[in-house]
């Protein structure tokens, strides 16, 4: 009846896990107790649940990449708090099955679960507005998307409850990933909440495809897209063209575990490393996912707070275009040391630093673009500060690994784990804080305080590298990576080190909490008028903050690069029009987050083997859909009576401001 | 008058003629005519007959994203090109480089292996 699944599959035997369980739930209980008390799940429901706004999908993607940012930092404070004890005749407090599982979690949510809802929610929340469009190409498709993602969390989140979650690292390498080797259901956990979210994430990246090359407001061309647009479109074809290799990759695999298939068994003609082969393939076109979108963040700010037009904007259109396709051929430094000849290493060695240039490109343009403005060291412009220096570091590191000798010695060891949290904090990370403390008032309407974010900033950044740069050393003595104990008193202090910056960037947490939960409080007197808090240049910041549900009351005409700026120094910005036309919306709907709730049935169903429930499942997913196939009445009109009364409510008391301060001009020139 | 011009361009680009579906359903129903008889005639010489579906197989595709799909070099459809030759591109990267990858692991990791294998059987 109920598959594998029965009651011994929660682990009552573990007080680490159990006491966990009892926390998290009397958090929900007090979360969804406060909701029932303040009558706030209508609201929810109607207001952000069901809707296919872009900018409510963002938002609810970059919540959803906090939760679970917490989630995964609290998996690596017990590493670290484990490797910094288990020296020598220590033996720590986890267990080996259940270290195992945590650093494959940790891996699995911070890439699935907080890198990509972060990136992903960014593009919801700014490209739309930055290419004058009223949302994206298939409003409906994106609510799906999103809780598809939702799906994959609830998945990954209920395996540390229900059986337990995989403990073969954040890929799954077969022949460990294999029945033989896992025979529990934590591989099955991780191959059915990759597959649901990545199915999300694929359609995202078709829509914003679609969105960036269809929906751009009259005028503007392909060369006058704002770069965050740019490297946006790059990703989303990326993510076009990479994700299905990660789906088909994972779906061998549970072919091998669930139809007794041998694609990546040792025995009867299987080959373990066609799937090294294959996730990498998808891999490293998967880190140009998640870093793209943040340099784009980056030339924003960078940009913004110099008071100057970006340097180079083709140059980094082109070096973005170069990353995107070079992207796609370097996958196979993740496996150097896995037995190819000299040829092929030294090719795909080659590839890997030429690679390095166009980023090099970047990072020039960047300085170039601050050489000589006038810099307001704000929050993000910190970040993109703290992001050059540390990007850096890291990217030579990575140059480093990048030759086949060195990497023999490095491969698996702690310097690659130095690696590439060194350029994931440094670069995606910073970029995600960068971009929230910058595109905050857009979202919401007021800015985010400073002196919290100032606090925040300063943990995460000396905490990165307390946390990391003993672990370059750990790993030129020679420590291994996932290791659960260690013999070795030497390696000991770089560890505690490494777990005190831990410590530090558990503060840098709390006070980003701290920054949004003041903010809100004080929202009053942080709240943005204009539209455009910092002296913006691109079309965003000319619709009111937050923005209203339609983005743009008339679409923007657009001739040229930073086409907001030019406006402002011509006077014609805030435009006051005689009449508005009717505007067309789609409706909100429910569909993709019912769609989803069934997929998360038809997941667990498979990965526990109940097989009524998972044909139920999947029944559910297909007849929902049919059903939203038949309903006709998906859009609406706003009348342009009402469109006139909300831009008169934000433009006349604007004008007056203007009128007095010149806000769009004063103080934001170039001398 | 251009404009009627231009418009009967676009529809000939956008949804193609009578003619030009003729030709293309002909000419997809002969590849696979050509594909079965490869296989079931038995005239071509057995190593070639992979290679031959093969070949048939990669100019069906053609056929279709062309007649069918309307690929080519027309200004309408010059985005859909430039889509298609990036995916082809990437297509032609990760397979020839998994092959390439593959086999040449295989060559360096798996022949001292078999041989001693054989050895030991034989």
């Amino acid at each position: 009846m109920f598959g594998k699944l029965s009651l011994s599959a929660i682990p009552f035997h573990e007080p680490i896990i159990m006491g966990t369980l009892l926390m998290v739930s009397l958090g929900m209980a007090a979360l969804l107790g406060w909701l029932t008390l303040t009558r706030k799940w209508g609201y929810l429901w109607s207001e952000w649940f069901t809707s296919v706004d872009h900018k409510r999908i963002g938002i609810m993607y970059v919540i959803l990449a906090i939760v679970m940012l917490i989630r995964g930092f609290a998996d690596a404070i017990m590493m670290r708090a484990q490797q910094a004890i288990a020296s020598a005749d220590a033996a720590g407090y986890l267990p080996p099955h259940h270290y195992d599982q945590i650093f494959t979690a940790h891996g699995v949510i911070m890439i699935f679960f907080v890198a990509m809802p972060f990136v992903v929610g960014l593009m919801n929340l700014v490209v739309p507005l930055q290419i004058g469009a009223r949302d994206v190409a298939y409003p409906f498709l994106n609510s799906f998307s999103f809780w598809m993602t939702a799906s994959g969390v609830v998945l990954v989140m209920l395996s540390m409850f229900v059986g337990d979650f995989a403990a073969t690292g954040w890929l799954a390498y077969p022949p460990l990933s294999e029945l033989k080797f896992s025979p529990t259901v934590g591989v099955d956990y991780y191959i059915w909440a990759l597959q649901l979210s990545g199915l999300g994430t694929t359609l995202s990246g078709i829509n914003f495809v679609v969105t960036i090359l269809r929906m751009r407001t009259p005028g503007m061309k392909l060369m006058q897209m704002p770069v965050f647009t740019w490297t946006a479109l790059v990703t989303n074809i990326l993510i076009v063209a990479a994700f299905p290799v990660l789906t088909v990759a994972l779906a061998l695999l549970a072919a091998d575990r669930y139809l007794d298939m041998h694609f990546f068994t040792n025995e009867l003609g299987g080959n373990a490393m066609l799937y090294v082969n294959l996730i990498w393939i998808w891999g490293h076109p998967e880190v140009y996912i998640l870093i793209l979108p943040c340099f784009g963040v980056f030339s924003e700010v960078v940009a913004t707070f110099s008071g100057k037009p970006l340097f180079g904007y083709k140059s980094m259109v082109y070096a973005t275009m170069c990353i995107g396709v070079l992207s796609f051929l370097v996958w196979l430094h993740h496996f150097f040391t896995m037995g190819s000849g000299a040829d092929v290493n030294a090719f795909f060695g080659i590839t890997t630093m030429i690679i390095s240039v166009p980023t090099g490109v970047k990072l020039f343009n960047w300085l170039f673009t601050m050489y000589r403005g006038r810099i307001r060291f704000t929050l993000p412009m910190m970040w993109t500060v703290a992001f050059m220096v540390t990007f850096t570091i890291g990217g030579m590191t990575g140059v480093l690994m990048a030759v086949p000798g060195a990497d023999f010695v490095l491969h698996n060891s702690l310097f690659l784990i130095a690696h590439f949290h060194n350029v994931i904090i440094g670069g995606v990370l910073f970029g995600c804080f960068a971009a929230i403390n910058y595109w905050f008032p857009k979202a919401f309407g007021f800015k985010l305080e400073e002196r919290w974010g100032k606090a925040s900033f300063w943990c995460w950044v000396v905490g990165f590298y307390m946390a990391f740069m003993p672990l370059y050393v750990l790993g030129l003595m020679g420590m291994t990576r996932r290791m659960n104990h260690y013999a070795n008193p030497a390696w000991q202090p770089y560890l505690i080190v490494a777990a005190a910056g831990a410590g530090f960037i558990a503060l840098g947490i709390g006070f980003m909490l701290l920054q949004f939960a003041v903010s809100i409080r004080n929202r009053a007197a942080n709240r943005d008028l204009t539209g455009d808090p910092w002296g913006g240049r691109t079309l965003e910041w000319s619709t009111s903050s937050p923005a209203p549900f339609y983005n743009f009351a008339v679409l923007p005409e657009v001739e040229e690069l930073d086409q907001f700026w030019a406006d402002k120094e011509h006077k014609r910005a805030y435009k006051q029009h005689q009449r508005y036309a009717d505007i067309h919306m789609p409706r909100n709907t429910g569909v993709g987050l019912i769609m989803a709730a069934f997929g998360t049935v038809l997941g667990f169903a498979l990965v526990w083997h109940i097989w009524w429930l998972a044909i139920g499942g999947l029944v559910g997913m297909i007849g929902t859909y049919i059903s939203r196939v038949y309903d006709t009445d998906v859009d609406y009109y706003v009348p342009g009576a009402e469109v006139e009364k909300i831009e008169r409510a934000r433009l006349v008391p604007l004008h007056k401001l203007i009128e007095n301060v010149d806000p769009a001009s004063a103080g934001q020139k170039v001398a | 008058m251009s404009q009627h011009g231009h418009s009967n361009a676009h529809q000939h680009n956008a949804h193609g003629t009578l003619k030009s579906y003729t030709v293309g359903f002909v000419l997809s129903l002969v590849l696979t005519v050509l594909s079965f008889g490869c296989v079931m005639s038995g005239a071509v010489p057995q190593h070639l007959v992979v290679p031959g579906i093969v070949v048939f197989c990669v100019v069906q595709l053609l056929v279709q994203l062309v007649f069918f799909l309307h690929m080519g070099t027309a200004p309408e459809q010059r985005s859909n090109l430039s889509i298609g030759v990036f995916s082809l591109l990437i297509i032609a990267i990760v397979v020839v480089g998994s092959v390439w990858v593959m086999h040449n692991m295989n060559a360096h990791m798996m022949q001292p292996v078999i041989q001693s294998m054989s050895s030991s059987i034989g």
